[in-house]
Formats: structure tokens, sequence, C-alpha cells
């Protein structure tokens, strides 16, 4: 099972032909293991990952740190599944240390995610205090390095 | 000899001897075609991970740039020793018992350079590395192959190498998990060998740099075996495992006495293996386990794939359960493996290497590297499937 995982998460586009190659398992074994993870929420979805930097879209990410005082029985949890719930909470995720929710923000202007923050998660019950950080440059995005690529030159033939 | 005939050459006769490489031949051929799919290399398609490259680095920052110990640096031989006793028992004395040498490729050298007198004879499983009998012949000794077979999954038996000791035979040198086969030794072929050794009181080169790459069995050293020690000479390396192919660092471990006489080979020809390199390998050899990990199991997802591609195709392959490496025969063809791999190279762009490069027991095999891209070694089994066809 790991190794489907694995391999899905570098490549989502495998087909169940090349998954069943590359685990030892027959196509309709692989399909049957993908749909298993599907269905036990274990893959999540598959998304393609865009350099938006090098396309024409305005697109302005901020990581931004929530200080939130926790709620009793549910702890931060329902305060973070609600900023969750918003599209333009691009990743949410509960901290350690200085502050306790941590999300990226993701919205076509910078005047886009000033309001989101201002408006949405400033004024939301339990929210004691937020700071946001304008991300500048994307130099890797989910594990793909954005700018600098190693060489993949080799020798055609060697010993 | 007259002026003129001299002038003809001023290479030594042991060199004009020595038969240019079967792989360099090919090499120069595919320099011509654009758009080849290549199996024909020899290291892994991935770069070494970033935290060793970090490390060589800020060793040149602190400018680690002068020659090191002829030994090595000792912070290596140390984390050599540790990761040769966590990973197989064996514990080498990290101050005499271990030399750093720039790649097995010099330490082959030395090794057999300090071990043969002229004429002794070195017994060697045939397919064999290409570099096996030209570093023979150059330090002197006899190159007696030992032919082994895809029947016997390329594992060289005991009673075969008896057949072929004289009483100039002074050295076997094994080279498992194999190049080009990847064939590997239990337990028990290993045993008989070292009966064999012991009996006729043989020195074995053990050239293990395959060691980390292998796949559903574990790599037993063959210096581990009981009272083999005395007479092992094992080379190893950080390029197969850890992807370091161009950083020339490697190792011999071996009984004092013999690392020695290695060593004064050694700080003659090389000094010291290169320094940022060394750093490098502490690196590795500290902190690399994981790299190592994940890079055998692409290499074993890889290694199903193209085996099965193979025999599906009609092209026997036995399981290759080390390096990385298929051999599969391409005899039913009815093409001889020089010719398949030049017409396959030609017509469908896919470069492999013949096995008669490897001796005469590869004959009638090619040699396929699965250090390659799921989308390559797909496109290319493709590709093998249509000449396959065709012929």
């Amino acid at each position: 099972m790991s190794n489907i995982l694995k391999a899905l998460e570098d490549d989502a586009r495998l087909t169940p032909e090349r998954l069943g190659k590359l685990t030892g398992l027959s196509p309709q074994e692989a399909s049957a293991e993908v749909e298993k993870a599907e269905r036990n929420g274990v893959i999540l979805g598959y998304r393609t990952i865009i350099d938006w930097d090098r396309t024409a879209e305005d697109l302005v990410q901020a990581w931004v740190e929530l200080r939130v005082v926790p709620q009793q029985g549910t702890g931060f949890d329902a305060i973070a599944e609600r900023i969750a719930r918003f599209d333009e909470a691009h990743s949410v995720f509960l901290l350690s240390g200085s502050y306790d929710v941590g999300l990226i923000v993701q919205a076509r202007t910078m005047h886009d995610v000033s309001n989101f923050v201002a408006e949405k998660l400033a004024t939301m019950e339990g929210v004691q205090s937020t700071v946001t950080h304008f991300i500048m440059r994307r130099y890797k995005v989910q594990g793909v390095q954005t700018v600098s690529h190693d060489s993949t030159e080799r020798l055609a033939v060697s010993p | 000899m007259t002026a003129k005939t001299r002038q003809q050459t001023y290479l030594a006769q042991r060199v004009q001897n020595m038969p240019a490489s079967g792989i360099r031949r090919f090499f120069d051929l595919l320099g011509s075609i654009d758009g080849v799919i290549s199996l024909g290399v020899g290291e892994p398609d991935f770069v070494t991970p970033w935290h060793i490259r970090d490390a060589a680095i800020r060793s040149l920052e602190r400018g680690h740039t002068h020659y090191t110990s002829n030994y090595g640096l000792p912070e290596l031989r140390s984390a050599l020793a540790a990761k040769l006793a966590e990973l197989y028992g064996v514990r080498f004395d990290p101050a005499s018992e271990l030399l750093i040498t720039a790649g097995v490729s010099e330490g082959l050298q030395l090794a057999l350079s300090a071990l043969l007198d002229p004429d002794d004879e070195v017994l060697c499983p045939d397919p064999y590395y290409v570099a096996y009998r030209p570093c023979t012949e150059l330090a002197g000794g006899k190159f007696v192959p030992v032919p082994t077979e895809m029947e016997n999954d390329f594992k060289v038996r005991a009673a075969d190498l008896e057949r072929r000791v004289t009483d100039r035979t002074k050295v076997i040198l094994l080279g498992y998990p194999a190049n080009p086969t990847g064939a590997v030794l239990e337990l028990e072929d290993l045993k008989a060998i070292a009966a064999l050794a012991s009996e006729h009181d043989l020195v074995v080169v053990a050239d293990e740099i395959y060691d980390r790459l292998t796949y559903g069995t574990k790599h037993v050293p063959f210096a581990s075996l009981p009272g083999m020690r005395t007479r092992t000479v094992t080379l190893g390396g950080l390029s197969k495992a850890y992807a370091m192919t161009g950083w020339r660092v490697g190792w011999i471990a071996a009984p004092p006495e013999l690392v020695e006489g290695m060593m004064k080979v050694h700080q003659y020809v090389m000094m010291s293996a290169p320094t940022p390199a060394q750093h490098a390998a502490i690196e590795a050899l500290k902190y690399g386990e994981e790299d190592v990990r994940q890079m055998v199991a692409q290499y074993n997802l890889r290694r199903r794939m193209m085996v099965d591609g193979f025999n599906d195709m009609g092209l026997l392959c036995f399981e290759p359960r080390g390096a990385f490496f298929a051999f599969p025969s391409v005899r039913s063809t009815g093409l001889s493996d020089e010719d398949f791999a030049e017409r396959l190279l030609l017509e469908e762009r896919v470069a492999v290497v013949p096995g008669s490069a490897f001796g005469d027991g590869g004959r009638g095999h090619v040699r396929a590297c699965y250090a390659a891209s799921t989308d390559e070694i797909d496109e290319a089994l493709r590709r093998i499937k249509a000449f396959v066809d065709r012929c």
C-alpha cells in the first residue's frame, strides 16, 4: 500500500497498469488499492503543481499567523475548521510556539488578501491577533523546486 | 628495433595489448544519433542528495583543500568502520584496516598491484566487470575467466573455480552483486568458495560496490565469513549507494599487512582521495541511510517493471537481485548480442550494452540499466518490443 501511495505522491498520473508493474500487483489490484485509499480519505485528491509566477495570472499568497483563544470542548479545532472552509484559506495548520494557527491565504491581489484577513479572520470570535507575511517568491512548492534544477547529465554509456 | 619502427608508436606493449573497451566503441556510435533512450549507463540517475553536496561545499568554505592522510581522513575511517559494523557486524580497525581510495576503480588496481607477482593467476566469474581483466594484466597477472550461466542465476560454482586452480593461482576476484548481470551470491555459495580459498590458500578480492543495492535479500560480505577476514580484500565505495559516482571515493578493508602494502602503492599513484569528496563521504555515511533506503525502493520498483517487460516480450531474463541491471538473453531473436544492440540503437534509438563487452560469458545477452525514470523505461520497453517483434 505505502509503495502505491509513494508512487502516486510522485506522479498522480500513473495508470493502473504502470502502478501494478511498479508494485508487483495486477492493474485490477492496484486500482482496488487506490479506490480503497480514496474511500478512507488517505488520498485526499489529485492536483497539479503550477508555478503561477511564470504565467500572466495574478496570484498572491500570504503566510498568516493567528493567536487564538481555545474554545471549551473543541480546543482549536472548531475555529481552525471554520477558517479552512474559506476558499481563500489555501492550507491551514495548528502550530506549536508563539502562534496557534497558521495558514496560507491565496487570492488574486494583495487587496483581496488584506480584506480577507481584516474582515474575516481578525474579526472572528476567539482570534486575538493576526500577523500577515506576504510571500514574495516561491523557491519550492509542494516538494518541487521552482528555480534551480539539478543537472541530469550522464554519459549515455558507462561501464 | 630501428628508430623508424619505434616512432610508429611510443606506447608500451602492455598498453597496446590492452583491448579497447567494447563499451567505448558503442559510445562513439551513440554520439551520432539523436533522441536515444539510454539504458547503457552504469550509474544512478539520482543526483547526490543535497545534504551530502552541502557538506562538501561547507568543507570548501572552511578551507579543507589540502591533501589528507594517505589512509584518508581519520573521521571518515571511523565513520566507515562504524557503518560496516552496523550493517554487517564486521569490525575493522579504522587505524590499520581501512584505506580510503579514489573509488573502487583505484582500489581494484591497488589490490591487484599489491597482490600479484608476474604470471600469478586471478580466477574471476565470467561475465565480469570491464576493468577486471585489463587491471589484472596491467598488474602483471594472468586473468582466468570462470564461466557462469543464466540457468544458475549467473552464480559462480566453487567446483568451477576449483577446476581452474593451478599452482600459480593467487586470487579469486568476486564482484557480487554483479555488474553486468545483477546476480548475487547467497551464504551457501559463499561458504563453498570460502572453503576453496582456505584449501588452496587463496586471497579473495571482493568488489562489493553494489552491496547496498539488493532486493529481497541482504548482502553478505565475504570478509564476514568465518576465517575469511585474514584472506579477504574488500573493495567498497559510495558511488552506487549514495549516487556519488563523480566524487571518486571508495575504500579498501583488509588485514593490516595488506592495507600497508596497498597504501604504499596508493601513496605514490594517488596520494590521497579527493578531500572535498572525503568530507562528503563522512556526511553520507553518518546521515545518508534514509537516502539509500529511498533510492533502493525506487530501483526495486523499476527493476520489476523492466524484468517483467523483458520476459513479457520473450527475452528471457532471470531475476537480478542486486545492482541496477537486467541481463536478458537475446538468443530468441536469432541475433548476436552485438548485432542486437547495434540494430536496436539504429532502428529504435534505445541503447543497451552487448553482453560480450563483459567477457565470453555475456555472449547472447545485453545489459540494460534500470537506473532510469519510469517514463524512460516504459518507452524503452515499448521500442524494444517493437524491435523484437520484427526480428
